[in-house]
């Protein structure tokens, strides 16, 4: 009763996120809007009569537009754009043993974890990697690399797919599925907002903005404010929006492995899985830096993989390998990792 | 007063009969729908063993005690009803199973063999499909009879005509002692 309270408690909290995401997403595009043209409308509500006054949020109504416009576009087709900006291919009928294996794996795991069927993708990348996507476990699909399904025999393969099993039970699928669609339109808009910046600089009259500043008792120190305000909201965005990603992600994978263990139950096959992984230290480069938090490891290791503590919380998509593997050593009643930083780690014999 | 502090307990219980009535029917469906789960693994596992017998008949000539050993089994569990007699049957079918698998590693000409590799993978993944569904069936049935004979939850199980229900337990002593025969025709592990 209580594994499935606390699943159900899982799936409603992980839609709470998706909806806090979405209106959060909004309100933050309307405020680039709208605090844009307030900024615009101060600046220009001193200018003389006959040139140009900003009274129309004609920016704001446009970028709240545009956010709309992208929650929908996440929610319906966020998972094909993920999909499609790895180059995966999905498998239709297997051709080969090798996929023959992972169809296989995929279906049982279905009947482990009591959810309808994923679809199977292939990414053509000889890092192993995989990840999860989709709204829900009916539009879900599990894609893996050419690599994983190398290095993985058939146990460490159907522990790696349970572990992804997980994430469309959770309903992990979701918000991280929304989260890439969001990261990936803000840093696209910081872009070209910076862009629009340097070369426009407010509608073309390019010496008005700057006689403005100085002249006519220094404009309108509120309109400079909220100027100010608005330019730092535009850089800090994607790193904000960055973090926001990992440290979701990096919460969520801990209960990932360990729901995994439990549809096979054999955790040290998982374990024995992010082993491989780890030392298979090539990046992934077909998953690009927006989706990789739906990734099973990070596919491009850097300095805080393998970190612990508040920096590295907020700063890695994903927490250290070598704790996810000490866990679940734990959960198979072996002792911690042979790994020369687990050193402080409790070493338990097994019995 | 005091009417209205014992209309709004009743209130309480009424909804906390209804909530725990529907959390056990919702939880017997769940069982019943497992338990299907079951039955197609099994009825796809039947099916594919024929296919196995024929492809591995030629080369294992000698083998014909342990190939007729298989089909019989087979035969057996496919008529079997009941938790009990299913799981038995099935038992039985998974060590005759296990020890033509056993025998094919002798045979080189069957381990190169595509086709027979082929239906090696099918039957590990159906044997290992049949053996998730019996872990969700045994998981959900387990739930079901806990929440069942449990307080409060035990007062409306009356009203819900909540029966526990069977787990499928592995009764041959000698399948529980049965070697796990890896059939993977990957890397091995480890």
């Amino acid at each position: 009763m209580s594994e499935d309270a606390n699943l159900f408690a899982q799936q409603e909290a992980n839609r709470r996120r998706s909806t806090w995401l979405t209106v959060g997403f909004i309100v933050f595009f309307a405020w680039v809007g709208f605090g844009g043209d307030l900024a615009f409308g101060l600046l220009t509500a001193d200018a003389p009569p006959e040139s140009y006054h900003h009274v129309i949020p004609v920016i704001g109504i446009f970028t709240t537009l545009v956010a709309g416009g992208i929650c929908w576009f996440s929610w319906r087709s966020g998972a094909q754009r993920v999909l499609r900006s790895t180059g995966a291919w999905e498998i239709v009928e297997a051709a080969t043993p090798a996929q023959r294996q992972l169809v296989n794996v995929v279906e049982e795991m279905a009947i482990a974890s009591g959810i309808p069927k994923p679809k199977v993708y292939v990414v053509p990348d000889p890092d192993p990697n995989a990840f999860a996507t989709g709204r829900d476990a009916e539009t879900a699909s599990i894609a893996v690399t050419e690599g994983l399904l190398e290095a993985l025999n058939r146990d460490e393969l159907q522990a790696v797919v349970a572990h992804e099993m997980a994430h469309i039970r959770n309903l992990d699928i979701r918000l991280m599925t929304l989260l890439a669609g969001m990261v990936g339109a803000i840093a696209l808009m910081s872009d070209g907002m910076g862009r629009m910046l340097r070369v426009g600089r407010f509608g073309g009259g390019s010496r008005r903005s700057s006689s403005s500043g100085d002249g006519k008792g220094g404009g309108n120190p509120l309109g400079l404010i909220v100027l100010v305000l608005w330019l730092v909201t535009l850089i800090v965005a994607p790193v904000v929006s960055q973090i926001l990603a990992m440290s979701v992600s990096r919460k969520r994978e801990y209960l990932a492995d360990a729901s995994g263990a439990q549809f096979t139950r054999n955790p040290l096959a998982l374990a024995s899985a992010l082993q491989k992984l780890a030392d298979a230290t090539a990046p992934t480069r077909a998953i690009t830096r927006g989706a990789a938090h739906l990734c099973i490891v990070d596919p491009s290791p850097g300095l805080m993989s393998e970190r612990t503590g508040l920096l590295a919380d907020v700063l890695a998509s994903h927490p250290p390998i070598a704790q996810r593997i000490t866990r679940l050593r734990d959960m198979g009643y072996l002792g911690a990792a042979p790994a020369p930083d687990d050193a402080r780690e409790v070493r338990q014999v097994g019995g | 007063m005091a009417t209205i502090v014992l209309l709004v307990v009743l209130v309480v219980v009424v909804l906390w009969i209804i909530g725990a009535y529907n959390g056990l029917i919702a939880l017997k469906n769940q069982v019943a729908n497992a338990w299907k789960q079951i039955d197609v693994q099994l009825k796809r596992r039947h099916d594919l063993i024929p296919n196995l017998v024929n492809t591995v008949k030629g080369a294992m000539e000698f083998e014909r005690g342990t190939l007729e050993a298989v089909i019989a089994a087979r035969n057996k569990a496919v008529s079997a009803t009941g938790v009990k007699q299913t799981a038995q049957a099935e038992g039985e079918l998974t060590q005759a199973l296990g020890r033509l698998f056993a025998l094919t590693e002798a045979y080189p000409d069957l381990k190169a063999n595509q086709n027979v590799l082929q239906l090696q993978e099918e039957l590990t993944s159906t044997e290992n499909k049949v053996g998730f569904a019996r872990q969700l069936y045994n998981d959900t049935a387990t739930q079901y009879n806990t929440k069942q004979a449990t307080f409060p939850t035990l007062l409306v199980a009356g009203l819900a005509k909540a029966q526990p229900a069977e787990l499928w337990e592995i009764e041959d002593a000698a399948e529980r002692a049965v070697p796990n025969v890896d059939l993977s025709f990957n890397k091995p592990a480890t």
